[in-house]
């Protein structure tokens, strides 16, 4: 971003890749799929790089009230010194909390999820899929995120764009508004989880296998790692692959 | 005889009504001891929820079979309260059936249409108890219901089905007492269902249908007095509470959480030092998060009251479905309790006196509050609008910035957060290696 600023220029949509997205190995592979479709179809973007820091999701849902506001506090500083108007990110925490918590604060965005924005880029007509692309036809079924469902009530435009890729989406017995979680929110992800008969994710995942899907589509890099893990608990880590939507549509894209 | 009836129906009236009321009054009282919020914007959007899930039960129809039952019960409840009106203006005026003449043919209509719905709310009823002791639905036979919540329950559903026979044999009598030509019974046109069965009281002397028709109208009144003010100590208050609470919803999106906006100020004074109040009278000291039920919202409270311990909430908690000790359904039960409690210390002391305990620690553990991954799902379950997460997220503020009471690997993640910028130990400076990679 700072080159933009530099050259006075300004990007069509800023990329919040997020901790994950940065840093996870797994997460990495995520972000780089979808800085190639952006590429690709040549969406001019930026991201922040370094300037970039944490929304402050973790610590909040954790309690953390105070190292929250710094974070949004220097976040916000950060955005808004840039002048940024457009915000797309592939982590729906971050989308989340950019766009609803954000606000208030004094940092005002458009936040758009990135599958919603592939979806939109879908029907523009600006992504070209490749004919016969490689998940046609495959038994697929997706994952919910809860803070792109439940909390911000996204649940068509990630399965549109399954569609645009002529999957044959099976959904799970929870889905949508029912749809179960993956274990990671509220700052699990940092901590063991308590006491119990099993762990959250392998519920999820074992549902997810129920289906015979063959792929598990996710919107969420920590809904990845988790389902990964939960796959990867009943041994089916041959058989059956997590993978974020991003990196479905990066591999679909005409040459 | 009947002079006798008449005043002592209007004293027996008189008092229910006033200790509905005084208890009314402190659950309102009660309410009133959380913390303020504004919940009146856009009343156009809260009138509509209100009329869709507190009045059509929309949330309900996601389990179907319940759904219908519960719909029986509550049109009967509700549609049958008219009848309710008759018997009480009867009962005050000393006569019989007075609407009768006034509605003429329609009267035996709308008996009968009451009729119809006793019959389904006694149907309902009769399934509800089943579900709760012999099917024994998951959701309803949860350790937390253990004592008084499952008494409470199989209590209303035992009352609602003794009020409704007795109306039914209250009619029954009343139709061959009728046919009898017996003084003071009013002239109607049989009713659908009683009239079925006045075989069964053919044989009885007009005597004891008379004892039968007056017992069966006093002990409906007197049931239902009986059932008005049991409400304010049951889960069955919902029957009241759940429309305002739909009113009073949070309209935002279910996944923005609540600004702390002191916090947000203190972050800022420090960031930018000018800006801080220089005339600062220190606001009144106000602990962060909620420890007990006073340092929560209002409509916290009032969510409490709200409850009728259904668990829709509890069974799609993955916390609890992985067997967790967190019960979203216990949370609200909890907060409830304590705040009862907390009422009855002030009626007795006429002020608050601390008393030691905390709604935190011992009512709800700090294990159960670790365990919520923030999903939303039991917010999306309630079908009359309660946020247990709100809640909870308030109870966790209050753990972390008052008792530092944190697992080592958050404070870890707090940590990087703090220094790396990242909940990971990476340094700052690779955040956009993935970028170098791809160039």
């Amino acid at each position: 971003m700072a080159e933009y600023a530099a050259n006075g220029e300004m990007p069509e949509v800023l990329f919040w890749v997020g901790c994950a997205g940065s840093f996870d190995q797994r997460a990495q592979r995520i972000t780089k799929a979808f800085a190639q479709i952006l590429d690709k179809v040549g969406v001019k973007f930026a991201i922040l790089g370094k300037e970039e820091m944490c929304t402050g999701d973790p610590a909040r849902r954790a309690g953390n009230e105070f190292l929250f506001q710094m974070m949004a506090y220097n976040n916000i500083q950060t955005l808004n010194g840039y002048g940024i108007k457009k915000i797309v990110t592939a982590c729906p925490h971050c989308f989340n909390i950019i766009g609803n918590e954000y606000p208030v604060l004094g940092g005002n965005y458009e936040v758009i999820h990135h599958t919603t924005f592939l979806q939109q880029i879908i029907n523009d007509g600006r992504i070209r899929l490749k004919e016969g692309g490689v998940f046609k036809g495959k038994k697929i079924t997706y994952h919910d995120s809860c803070y792109l469902g439940r909390g911000n009530n996204i649940y068509e435009a990630p399965r549109e764009v399954l569609q645009a890729l002529d999957v044959e989406l099976v959904e799970m017995k929870r889905c949508r508004t029912n749809g179960m979680c993956c274990g990671a929110g509220g700052a699990q992800m940092f901590k063991e989880e308590e006491k119990g008969k099993t762990r959250v994710n392998y519920e999820r995942s074992e549902e997810a296998l129920d289906t015979g899907a063959t792929i598990i589509a996710a919107n969420c890099p920590f809904c990845t790692t988790m389902l990964t893990d939960g796959v990867k608990n009943k041994e089916k880590e041959d058989d059956v692959k997590v993978l974020d939507i991003a990196e479905m549509v990066a591999q679909s894209l005409a040459e | 005889m009947q002079l006798i009836q008449q005043i002592l129906f209007i004293i027996i009236s008189g008092i229910s009504i006033y200790l509905f009321a005084r208890k009314v009054g402190e659950i309102r009282r009660n309410i009133m001891l959380g913390r303020k919020e504004d919940l009146t914007d856009n009343p156009g959007q809260r009138w509509k929820n209100m009329a869709l899930l507190a009045l059509g039960q929309k949330k309900m129809f996601k389990r179907p079979v319940p759904a219908i039952l519960h719909l029986f019960v509550y049109a009967g409840f509700i549609i049958i309260n008219i009848e309710i009106l008759e018997i009480i203006l009867d009962g005050m005026s000393g006569q019989h059936r007075m609407f009768a003449p006034v509605l003429g043919g329609l009267y035996a209509i709308l008996i009968g249409c009451f009729e119809i719905l006793a019959v389904l709310v006694l149907l309902g009823c009769a399934i509800f108890l089943a579900r709760r002791n012999l099917l024994k639905t998951p959701r309803l036979v949860q350790a937390e219901l253990d004592g008084w919540p499952k008494n409470d329950a199989n209590l209303i559903l035992i009352m609602e089905i003794v009020l409704m026979t007795l109306f039914l044999s209250m009619n029954t009598a009343d139709l061959v007492l009728q046919e009898r030509g017996v003084e003071h019974y009013t002239q109607t046109d049989t009713f659908w269902i009683t009239g079925m069965f006045t075989g069964l009281f053919s044989g009885l002397s007009n005597e004891a249908l008379v004892g039968i028709e007056r017992g069966g109208w006093w002990l409906h009144i007197v049931g239902v007095f009986i059932f008005m003010n049991y409400l304010p100590y049951s889960k069955h208050f919902h029957i009241i509470v759940s429309f305002p609470n739909a009113w009073y919803m949070r309209l935002k999106k279910q996944g923005e959480m609540k600004n702390m906006k002191e916090i947000q100020n203190e972050v800022l004074y420090m960031m930018e030092p000018d800006k801080a109040p220089t005339d600062a009278t220190p606001a009144e000291q106000q602990r962060f998060g909620a420890k007990d039920v006073m340092d929560l919202s209002w409509k916290n409270l009032m969510d409490a009251y709200a409850c009728t311990e259904c668990g829709r909430c509890t069974a799609v908690c993955p916390a609890n479905i992985t067997g967790k000790k967190l019960s979203p359904r216990k949370i609200m039960m909890n907060t409830r309790d304590r705040l009862e409690e907390v009422g009855a210390n002030i009626n007795k002391n006429k002020e608050y006196v601390d008393d030691g305990k905390t709604l935190v620690h011992d009512y709800i553990s700090v294990e159960e509050l670790r365990a919520c991954t923030t999903c939303q799902a039991c917010v999306e379950a309630c079908p009359v609008s309660i946020d247990p997460l709100n809640i909870i997220y308030q109870l966790r503020r209050s753990l972390i910035m008052e008792e530092s009471n944190s697992p080592e690997e958050w404070n870890l993640m707090f940590g990087n957060i703090e220094n790396n910028m990242a909940p990971w130990k990476f340094s700052p400076d690779e955040r956009d290696k993935w970028a170098e990679e791809m160039s």
